[in-house]
Protein backbone atom coordinates (compact mmCIF):
# COMPACT_ATOMS: atom_id res chain seq x y z
CA UNK A 1 0.00 0.00 0.00
CA UNK A 2 1.15 3.05 -0.94
CA UNK A 3 2.31 5.53 1.99
CA UNK A 4 1.37 9.03 1.99
CA UNK A 5 3.90 11.24 0.48
CA UNK A 6 5.05 13.65 3.55
CA UNK A 7 6.46 17.20 2.50
CA UNK A 8 10.04 15.93 3.00
CA UNK A 9 10.42 14.66 0.16
CA UNK A 10 14.33 13.42 -0.64
CA UNK A 11 15.18 13.04 -3.93
CA UNK A 12 16.40 9.30 -5.12
CA UNK A 13 18.11 9.18 -8.53
CA UNK A 14 17.51 5.70 -9.93
CA UNK A 15 20.15 5.20 -12.35
CA UNK A 16 18.62 4.13 -15.51
CA UNK A 17 20.79 2.35 -17.70
CA UNK A 18 18.26 1.07 -20.32
CA UNK A 19 17.76 -2.40 -19.42
CA UNK A 20 15.42 -4.30 -17.64
CA UNK A 21 12.27 -3.40 -15.68
CA UNK A 22 13.49 -0.13 -13.55
CA UNK A 23 9.72 1.49 -13.82
CA UNK A 24 8.94 -0.81 -10.56
CA UNK A 25 12.14 0.45 -8.55
CA UNK A 26 11.30 3.78 -9.28
CA UNK A 27 7.46 3.45 -8.52
CA UNK A 28 7.98 1.84 -5.21
CA UNK A 29 10.68 4.54 -3.69
CA UNK A 30 7.81 6.91 -5.27
CA UNK A 31 5.26 5.32 -3.30
CA UNK A 32 7.05 5.27 -0.26
CA UNK A 33 7.55 9.26 -0.12
CA UNK A 34 10.74 9.97 -2.37
CA UNK A 35 10.52 12.24 -4.86
CA UNK A 36 11.88 9.27 -7.35
CA UNK A 37 13.84 10.49 -10.91
CA UNK A 38 14.72 7.49 -12.96
CA UNK A 39 17.99 9.19 -14.87
CA UNK A 40 21.03 9.04 -16.44
CA UNK A 41 21.89 12.63 -15.81
CA UNK A 42 25.17 12.94 -13.73
CA UNK A 43 24.18 16.13 -12.86
CA UNK A 44 20.82 14.84 -11.25
CA UNK A 45 22.76 12.01 -9.71
CA UNK A 46 25.29 14.31 -8.12
CA UNK A 47 22.44 16.53 -6.55
CA UNK A 48 20.37 13.22 -5.63
CA UNK A 49 20.14 12.99 -1.60
CA UNK A 50 20.46 9.09 -2.57
CA UNK A 51 21.41 7.03 -5.73
CA UNK A 52 19.75 3.49 -6.20
CA UNK A 53 20.83 1.17 -8.82
CA UNK A 54 18.22 -1.48 -10.05
CA UNK A 55 18.34 -4.19 -12.25
CA UNK A 56 17.44 -7.42 -13.44
CA UNK A 57 19.37 -9.51 -16.62
CA UNK A 58 22.81 -10.85 -16.25
CA UNK A 59 25.93 -9.59 -14.96
CA UNK A 60 28.13 -9.07 -18.35
CA UNK A 61 25.49 -7.30 -20.03
CA UNK A 62 24.63 -5.05 -16.86
CA UNK A 63 28.31 -3.60 -16.09
CA UNK A 64 28.73 -2.90 -20.26
CA UNK A 65 25.38 -0.89 -19.96
CA UNK A 66 26.58 0.85 -17.01
CA UNK A 67 29.90 1.70 -18.47
CA UNK A 68 28.02 2.43 -21.89
CA UNK A 69 26.30 5.25 -20.02
CA UNK A 70 28.81 6.53 -17.78
CA UNK A 71 27.49 5.35 -14.83
CA UNK A 72 29.68 2.65 -13.61
CA UNK A 73 32.31 5.74 -12.47
CA UNK A 74 29.03 7.86 -11.32
CA UNK A 75 28.23 5.43 -9.08
CA UNK A 76 31.92 4.72 -7.44
CA UNK A 77 31.98 8.35 -7.16
CA UNK A 78 28.67 8.87 -5.32
CA UNK A 79 29.45 5.71 -3.20
CA UNK A 80 33.28 7.23 -2.57
CA UNK A 81 31.53 10.69 -1.44
CA UNK A 82 29.83 8.62 1.06
CA UNK A 83 25.97 9.50 -0.38
CA UNK A 84 23.62 6.85 0.52
CA UNK A 85 23.39 4.30 -2.36
CA UNK A 86 21.38 1.17 -2.83
CA UNK A 87 21.74 -1.78 -5.01
CA UNK A 88 18.84 -4.23 -6.01
CA UNK A 89 19.18 -7.76 -7.54
CA UNK A 90 21.98 -7.47 -10.19
CA UNK A 91 22.52 -3.72 -9.19
CA UNK A 92 23.71 -5.60 -5.79
CA UNK A 93 25.67 -8.21 -7.66
CA UNK A 94 28.20 -5.29 -9.83
CA UNK A 95 29.10 -3.89 -6.44
CA UNK A 96 30.95 -7.00 -5.79
CA UNK A 97 34.45 -7.72 -7.56
CA UNK A 98 32.92 -9.89 -10.26
CA UNK A 99 31.15 -12.62 -10.77
CA UNK A 100 31.52 -16.36 -12.37
CA UNK A 101 28.31 -15.42 -14.93
CA UNK A 102 31.22 -13.14 -16.40
CA UNK A 103 34.27 -14.50 -16.34
CA UNK A 104 37.18 -11.64 -16.72
CA UNK A 105 34.56 -8.65 -16.12
CA UNK A 106 35.32 -6.42 -13.24
CA UNK A 107 32.23 -5.34 -11.37
CA UNK A 108 32.40 -2.03 -8.69
CA UNK A 109 34.70 -3.87 -6.37
CA UNK A 110 32.93 -2.00 -3.35
CA UNK A 111 32.51 -5.34 -1.96
CA UNK A 112 35.86 -7.41 -2.58
CA UNK A 113 34.49 -11.20 -2.70
CA UNK A 114 33.09 -13.08 -6.00
CA UNK A 115 29.17 -13.65 -7.26
CA UNK A 116 29.00 -17.60 -7.34
CA UNK A 117 26.55 -19.59 -9.21
CA UNK A 118 23.83 -20.80 -7.14
CA UNK A 119 24.64 -25.01 -6.28
CA UNK A 120 23.03 -27.21 -8.90
CA UNK A 121 20.95 -29.34 -6.12
CA UNK A 122 18.36 -26.79 -6.42
CA UNK A 123 16.13 -25.06 -9.23
CA UNK A 124 18.00 -22.06 -10.79
CA UNK A 125 16.77 -19.34 -10.91
CA UNK A 126 15.77 -19.46 -7.16
CA UNK A 127 11.95 -17.66 -8.37
CA UNK A 128 10.26 -17.70 -5.46
CA UNK A 129 9.11 -15.77 -2.11
CA UNK A 130 11.80 -16.83 0.73
CA UNK A 131 12.36 -15.72 4.48
CA UNK A 132 15.04 -14.02 5.62
CA UNK A 133 17.31 -15.20 8.48
CA UNK A 134 18.13 -11.87 9.63
CA UNK A 135 21.94 -11.32 11.51
CA UNK A 136 21.21 -10.50 15.52
CA UNK A 137 21.46 -6.62 15.63
CA UNK A 138 19.09 -5.75 13.03
CA UNK A 139 20.02 -3.54 10.28
CA UNK A 140 18.25 -0.54 9.60
CA UNK A 141 17.73 -1.67 6.23
CA UNK A 142 15.66 -4.13 7.90
CA UNK A 143 14.38 -2.40 10.76
CA UNK A 144 10.22 -2.59 11.67
CA UNK A 145 10.30 -5.95 9.84
CA UNK A 146 9.55 -8.39 12.46
CA UNK A 147 11.97 -11.60 12.79
CA UNK A 148 11.43 -13.47 9.87
CA UNK A 149 10.47 -11.49 6.65
CA UNK A 150 9.28 -12.84 3.15
CA UNK A 151 10.79 -11.42 0.40
CA UNK A 152 10.48 -11.94 -3.51
CA UNK A 153 14.09 -13.45 -5.19
CA UNK A 154 14.81 -14.24 -8.65
CA UNK A 155 18.15 -15.12 -9.67
CA UNK A 156 20.83 -17.82 -10.44
CA UNK A 157 23.97 -16.00 -9.08
CA UNK A 158 24.44 -15.00 -5.42
CA UNK A 159 27.47 -13.24 -3.24
CA UNK A 160 29.71 -15.50 -1.85
CA UNK A 161 29.47 -15.67 1.99
CA UNK A 162 31.35 -12.38 3.39
CA UNK A 163 31.53 -10.18 6.49
CA UNK A 164 28.74 -7.00 5.19
CA UNK A 165 26.15 -10.03 5.53
CA UNK A 166 22.79 -8.27 7.06
CA UNK A 167 20.25 -11.05 5.71
CA UNK A 168 20.29 -14.53 4.21
CA UNK A 169 18.23 -17.07 2.95
CA UNK A 170 17.98 -21.09 2.63
CA UNK A 171 17.63 -21.95 -0.95
CA UNK A 172 20.29 -24.79 -1.27
CA UNK A 173 23.04 -23.56 1.10
CA UNK A 174 22.75 -19.96 3.03
CA UNK A 175 22.21 -17.71 0.44
CA UNK A 176 23.46 -13.77 0.72
CA UNK A 177 20.38 -11.96 0.77
CA UNK A 178 21.05 -8.38 2.21
CA UNK A 179 24.68 -6.86 3.01
CA UNK A 180 25.91 -3.25 3.80
CA UNK A 181 28.89 -1.03 4.40
CA UNK A 182 28.69 2.12 5.50
CA UNK A 183 26.96 3.79 2.97
CA UNK A 184 25.86 1.05 0.71
CA UNK A 185 23.12 -1.24 1.29
CA UNK A 186 22.64 -3.84 -1.12
CA UNK A 187 19.93 -6.77 -1.27
CA UNK A 188 19.58 -9.52 -4.02
CA UNK A 189 15.85 -9.75 -3.60
CA UNK A 190 13.58 -7.18 -5.17
CA UNK A 191 11.84 -5.00 -2.49
CA UNK A 192 10.00 -3.19 -4.81
CA UNK A 193 8.52 -6.68 -5.73
CA UNK A 194 8.35 -7.55 -2.01
CA UNK A 195 4.90 -6.24 -1.14
CA UNK A 196 4.60 -4.39 2.14
CA UNK A 197 8.19 -6.04 3.19
CA UNK A 198 9.69 -4.88 0.54
CA UNK A 199 8.03 -1.27 0.33
CA UNK A 200 9.58 -1.27 4.36
CA UNK A 201 12.96 -1.48 3.26
CA UNK A 202 12.94 0.50 0.62
CA UNK A 203 11.03 3.22 3.13
CA UNK A 204 13.86 2.83 5.65
CA UNK A 205 16.37 3.58 2.58
CA UNK A 206 14.45 7.16 2.45
CA UNK A 207 14.45 7.41 6.08
CA UNK A 208 17.57 7.80 6.22
CA UNK A 209 18.07 10.46 3.28
CA UNK A 210 15.88 12.91 5.46
CA UNK A 211 17.53 11.93 8.76
CA UNK A 212 20.76 12.78 7.08
CA UNK A 213 19.20 15.72 5.07
CA UNK B 1 17.40 -28.37 3.77
CA UNK B 2 16.36 -25.77 1.14
CA UNK B 3 13.49 -23.57 1.53
CA UNK B 4 10.85 -24.08 -1.17
CA UNK B 5 7.99 -22.26 -0.60
CA UNK B 6 4.93 -22.90 -3.35
CA UNK B 7 3.46 -19.59 -5.01
CA UNK B 8 -0.69 -19.06 -4.89
CA UNK B 9 -1.40 -17.45 -8.17
CA UNK B 10 -4.69 -15.97 -8.71
CA UNK B 11 -5.87 -15.68 -11.98
CA UNK B 12 -8.16 -12.57 -13.48
CA UNK B 13 -9.68 -12.70 -16.97
CA UNK B 14 -8.82 -8.96 -18.39
CA UNK B 15 -11.01 -7.39 -21.69
CA UNK B 16 -10.33 -4.34 -22.79
CA UNK B 17 -8.22 -3.53 -19.21
CA UNK B 18 -11.44 -4.27 -17.29
CA UNK B 19 -11.85 -7.84 -15.34
CA UNK B 20 -14.76 -9.78 -16.35
CA UNK B 21 -16.02 -13.37 -15.13
CA UNK B 22 -17.83 -11.47 -12.09
CA UNK B 23 -15.15 -11.46 -9.67
CA UNK B 24 -17.42 -11.03 -6.45
CA UNK B 25 -16.00 -9.69 -2.95
CA UNK B 26 -18.05 -8.05 -0.77
CA UNK B 27 -18.02 -4.46 -0.10
CA UNK B 28 -16.03 -4.41 -3.80
CA UNK B 29 -16.41 -0.32 -5.11
CA UNK B 30 -15.55 -1.92 -8.85
CA UNK B 31 -15.70 -5.54 -9.51
CA UNK B 32 -14.04 -5.08 -12.78
CA UNK B 33 -11.06 -2.14 -11.55
CA UNK B 34 -7.93 -4.68 -12.11
CA UNK B 35 -5.81 -2.58 -9.84
CA UNK B 36 -8.32 -2.70 -6.79
CA UNK B 37 -8.64 -6.47 -7.14
CA UNK B 38 -4.91 -7.05 -7.31
CA UNK B 39 -4.93 -4.65 -4.03
CA UNK B 40 -7.31 -6.93 -2.49
CA UNK B 41 -5.39 -10.30 -3.65
CA UNK B 42 -2.14 -9.05 -2.36
CA UNK B 43 -3.86 -8.34 0.98
CA UNK B 44 -4.69 -11.67 1.09
CA UNK B 45 -1.40 -12.92 0.79
CA UNK B 46 -1.43 -13.51 -2.91
CA UNK B 47 2.33 -14.31 -3.93
CA UNK B 48 1.92 -13.35 -7.83
CA UNK B 49 -1.40 -12.54 -10.26
CA UNK B 50 -1.72 -13.38 -13.34
CA UNK B 51 -3.93 -11.27 -15.33
CA UNK B 52 -5.21 -13.25 -19.14
CA UNK B 53 -6.36 -10.71 -21.51
CA UNK B 54 -8.92 -11.89 -23.70
CA UNK B 55 -9.69 -8.89 -25.73
CA UNK B 56 -10.41 -10.15 -29.22
CA UNK B 57 -8.90 -7.27 -31.15
CA UNK B 58 -4.83 -6.94 -31.45
CA UNK B 59 -5.48 -3.72 -32.39
CA UNK B 60 -7.18 -2.68 -29.14
CA UNK B 61 -5.12 -3.88 -26.94
CA UNK B 62 -3.72 -0.41 -26.01
CA UNK B 63 -5.96 -1.00 -23.23
CA UNK B 64 -3.99 -3.90 -21.80
CA UNK B 65 -0.80 -1.51 -21.98
CA UNK B 66 -2.46 0.83 -19.90
CA UNK B 67 -4.17 -1.99 -17.39
CA UNK B 68 -0.52 -3.44 -16.88
CA UNK B 69 0.84 0.50 -16.03
CA UNK B 70 -2.08 1.05 -13.80
CA UNK B 71 -1.63 -1.67 -11.56
CA UNK B 72 2.60 -1.24 -11.85
CA UNK B 73 1.87 1.67 -10.08
CA UNK B 74 -0.08 0.78 -6.87
CA UNK B 75 0.64 -3.17 -6.48
CA UNK B 76 4.06 -4.55 -5.41
CA UNK B 77 3.86 -7.83 -5.84
CA UNK B 78 4.91 -9.63 -9.40
CA UNK B 79 2.65 -10.02 -12.07
CA UNK B 80 2.14 -11.41 -15.09
CA UNK B 81 -0.04 -10.64 -18.36
CA UNK B 82 -0.92 -13.17 -21.46
CA UNK B 83 -3.17 -13.20 -23.89
CA UNK B 84 -2.36 -11.81 -27.51
CA UNK B 85 1.64 -11.53 -27.51
CA UNK B 86 2.91 -12.33 -30.64
CA UNK B 87 5.63 -10.56 -31.24
CA UNK B 88 8.53 -9.73 -29.10
CA UNK B 89 7.48 -5.93 -29.26
CA UNK B 90 4.06 -7.17 -27.78
CA UNK B 91 6.48 -7.85 -24.93
CA UNK B 92 8.16 -5.01 -24.71
CA UNK B 93 5.35 -2.73 -24.56
CA UNK B 94 3.91 -4.77 -21.14
CA UNK B 95 7.20 -5.07 -19.89
CA UNK B 96 7.87 -1.49 -19.96
CA UNK B 97 4.51 -0.42 -18.97
CA UNK B 98 5.56 -2.60 -15.52
CA UNK B 99 4.59 -6.35 -16.13
CA UNK B 100 7.21 -8.19 -14.75
CA UNK B 101 6.37 -11.38 -16.85
CA UNK B 102 4.79 -12.29 -20.43
CA UNK B 103 2.90 -15.69 -20.85
CA UNK B 104 2.47 -17.04 -24.62
CA UNK B 105 0.78 -19.99 -25.77
CA UNK B 106 -0.78 -19.99 -29.34
CA UNK B 107 1.72 -17.60 -30.96
CA UNK B 108 5.09 -19.69 -29.56
CA UNK B 109 3.07 -23.19 -30.89
CA UNK B 110 3.28 -21.04 -34.14
CA UNK B 111 6.54 -19.68 -34.50
CA UNK B 112 8.82 -21.30 -31.04
CA UNK B 113 11.67 -18.96 -31.55
CA UNK B 114 9.29 -16.83 -29.98
CA UNK B 115 10.79 -17.43 -26.64
CA UNK B 116 14.00 -17.48 -27.46
CA UNK B 117 14.14 -14.33 -28.34
CA UNK B 118 11.92 -13.61 -25.33
CA UNK B 119 13.65 -14.84 -23.59
CA UNK B 120 16.96 -13.26 -24.54
CA UNK B 121 16.20 -9.75 -25.01
CA UNK B 122 14.37 -10.14 -21.03
CA UNK B 123 15.80 -12.86 -19.68
CA UNK B 124 14.01 -16.16 -18.81
CA UNK B 125 12.24 -14.92 -15.91
CA UNK B 126 10.56 -13.05 -17.85
CA UNK B 127 9.52 -15.16 -20.22
CA UNK B 128 6.17 -17.72 -19.21
CA UNK B 129 5.33 -20.24 -21.61
CA UNK B 130 1.75 -21.31 -21.00
CA UNK B 131 0.78 -24.76 -22.33
CA UNK B 132 -2.98 -26.16 -22.58
CA UNK B 133 -3.04 -29.87 -23.21
CA UNK B 134 -5.88 -32.52 -23.23
CA UNK B 135 -5.65 -36.24 -22.73
CA UNK B 136 -4.89 -37.50 -26.36
CA UNK B 137 -3.13 -40.65 -28.18
CA UNK B 138 0.06 -38.66 -28.49
CA UNK B 139 3.04 -40.36 -26.42
CA UNK B 140 2.70 -39.10 -23.07
CA UNK B 141 -0.71 -39.27 -23.36
CA UNK B 142 -1.33 -35.63 -23.18
CA UNK B 143 -1.43 -33.05 -26.41
CA UNK B 144 -0.94 -29.29 -26.78
CA UNK B 145 -4.69 -27.82 -27.64
CA UNK B 146 -4.11 -23.52 -28.58
CA UNK B 147 -6.48 -21.44 -29.68
CA UNK B 148 -8.04 -21.93 -26.15
CA UNK B 149 -8.28 -25.34 -25.93
CA UNK B 150 -10.27 -25.45 -29.31
CA UNK B 151 -7.23 -26.68 -31.64
CA UNK B 152 -5.04 -29.57 -31.55
CA UNK B 153 -1.84 -28.99 -32.31
CA UNK B 154 -0.93 -33.29 -32.47
CA UNK B 155 2.23 -31.94 -30.58
CA UNK B 156 3.03 -34.30 -27.55
CA UNK B 157 2.65 -31.50 -24.33
CA UNK B 158 5.71 -33.18 -22.75
CA UNK B 159 8.19 -32.53 -25.34
CA UNK B 160 6.59 -29.27 -26.30
CA UNK B 161 7.52 -28.71 -22.36
CA UNK B 162 10.65 -29.84 -23.18
CA UNK B 163 11.40 -27.84 -26.04
CA UNK B 164 10.06 -24.41 -24.38
CA UNK B 165 12.56 -25.00 -21.96
CA UNK B 166 15.24 -25.56 -24.08
CA UNK B 167 14.32 -22.37 -25.94
CA UNK B 168 14.52 -20.34 -22.77
CA UNK B 169 11.36 -20.22 -20.92
CA UNK B 170 11.50 -19.11 -17.45
CA UNK B 171 8.62 -21.11 -16.16
CA UNK B 172 5.20 -23.01 -17.94
CA UNK B 173 1.83 -22.60 -16.94
CA UNK B 174 0.40 -26.07 -17.46
CA UNK B 175 -3.19 -25.56 -18.35
CA UNK B 176 -5.85 -29.12 -18.37
CA UNK B 177 -8.41 -28.03 -20.78
CA UNK B 178 -9.56 -31.11 -19.87
CA UNK B 179 -10.21 -30.21 -15.95
CA UNK B 180 -10.60 -26.32 -16.85
CA UNK B 181 -14.04 -24.94 -15.24
CA UNK B 182 -15.30 -28.30 -13.77
CA UNK B 183 -13.97 -27.62 -10.35
CA UNK B 184 -12.64 -31.48 -10.41
CA UNK B 185 -9.00 -30.24 -9.39
CA UNK B 186 -6.31 -30.67 -11.42
CA UNK B 187 -5.03 -33.06 -13.57
CA UNK B 188 -2.58 -34.92 -11.49
CA UNK B 189 -1.34 -37.21 -14.16
CA UNK B 190 -0.28 -34.05 -16.42
CA UNK B 191 0.74 -31.94 -13.91
CA UNK B 192 3.54 -34.62 -13.00
CA UNK B 193 4.19 -35.72 -16.38
CA UNK B 194 5.58 -32.43 -17.01
CA UNK B 195 7.23 -31.29 -13.84
CA UNK B 196 9.16 -34.66 -14.15
CA UNK B 197 10.03 -33.76 -17.25
CA UNK B 198 11.62 -29.95 -16.74
CA UNK B 199 12.99 -28.12 -14.48
CA UNK B 200 12.11 -24.98 -14.50
CA UNK B 201 9.07 -23.97 -12.41
CA UNK B 202 5.39 -25.56 -13.31
CA UNK B 203 2.41 -23.37 -12.11
CA UNK B 204 -0.22 -26.14 -12.31
CA UNK B 205 -3.69 -24.29 -13.24
CA UNK B 206 -7.41 -26.02 -14.65
CA UNK B 207 -10.38 -27.66 -12.37
CA UNK B 208 -9.34 -26.07 -9.15
CA UNK B 209 -12.71 -26.42 -6.75
CA UNK B 210 -11.62 -26.91 -3.33
CA UNK B 211 -8.76 -25.87 -1.64
CA UNK B 212 -7.56 -29.40 -1.29
CA UNK B 213 -6.95 -29.67 -4.83
CA UNK B 214 -4.45 -27.23 -4.76
CA UNK B 215 -2.69 -29.40 -2.06
CA UNK B 216 -3.01 -31.89 -4.15
CA UNK B 217 -1.57 -29.93 -7.23
CA UNK B 218 1.68 -29.91 -4.96
CA UNK B 219 2.15 -32.77 -3.21
CA UNK B 220 1.30 -35.36 -5.69
CA UNK B 221 1.52 -33.63 -9.38
CA UNK B 222 4.98 -31.76 -7.59
CA UNK B 223 3.45 -28.29 -9.07
CA UNK B 224 5.81 -25.02 -7.63
CA UNK B 225 3.32 -23.09 -7.96
CA UNK B 226 -0.69 -23.25 -8.00
CA UNK B 227 -3.45 -21.17 -10.19
CA UNK B 228 -6.58 -20.38 -9.32
CA UNK B 229 -9.70 -18.43 -10.78
CA UNK B 230 -13.07 -18.95 -9.81
CA UNK B 231 -12.89 -20.27 -5.57
CA UNK B 232 -10.76 -16.85 -5.21
CA UNK B 233 -13.24 -14.52 -7.64
CA UNK B 234 -17.03 -15.44 -6.27
CA UNK B 235 -15.48 -15.27 -2.58
CA UNK B 236 -15.55 -18.92 -1.40
CA UNK B 237 -12.14 -18.56 -0.32
CA UNK B 238 -9.51 -16.05 0.43
CA UNK B 239 -6.08 -16.33 -0.69
CA UNK B 240 -5.18 -16.14 3.23
CA UNK B 241 -7.22 -19.47 3.49
CA UNK B 242 -5.44 -21.27 0.89
CA UNK B 243 -2.24 -20.59 2.21
CA UNK B 244 -3.61 -22.10 5.77
CA UNK B 245 -4.72 -24.92 4.19
CA UNK B 246 -1.37 -25.66 2.09
CA UNK B 247 0.66 -24.76 5.32
CA UNK B 248 -1.68 -27.30 7.45
CA UNK B 249 -0.94 -30.03 4.91
CA UNK B 250 2.78 -29.57 5.40
CA UNK B 251 3.49 -27.75 2.23
CA UNK B 252 5.61 -24.55 2.93
CA UNK B 253 4.07 -20.91 1.41
CA UNK B 254 4.69 -17.49 2.49
CA UNK B 255 2.47 -17.09 5.81
CA UNK B 256 -0.53 -14.90 5.06
CA UNK B 257 0.29 -11.56 7.01
CA UNK B 258 3.82 -12.25 6.38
Amino acid sequence: MPVAASENRPVVAILDYGIGNLHSAHKGFAAVGADAQLTDDPKIIAEADGVVLPGVGAFGPCMQALRDHGLDSVARERIDAGVPFFGICIGMQVLFAGSQEAPGENGLGIFPEMVRELPDTVKRPQMQWNRLVTESDTHPMLEGLGDDPWMYFVHSYAAEPNPYVVASCDYGTDVVAAVARDNVWACQFHPEKSGLAGLRVLANFVDTLRTRG
Amino acid sequence: MTLRAIRVIPCLDVDHGRVVKGVNFVDIRDAGDPVELAIRYDEQGADELVFLDITASSGERDTTVDMARAVAEQVFIPFTIGGGIRVVDDARRLLRAGADKVSINTAAVKRPELIAEISREFGAQCCVVAIDARRSDTASGFEVYTHGGRTRTGIDAVVWAREVERLGAGEILLTSMDRDGTRDGFDIALTSAVSDAVNVPIIASGGVGTLDHLVDGVVAGGADAVLAASIFHYGEHTVAEAKETLLAAGVTVRPPGA
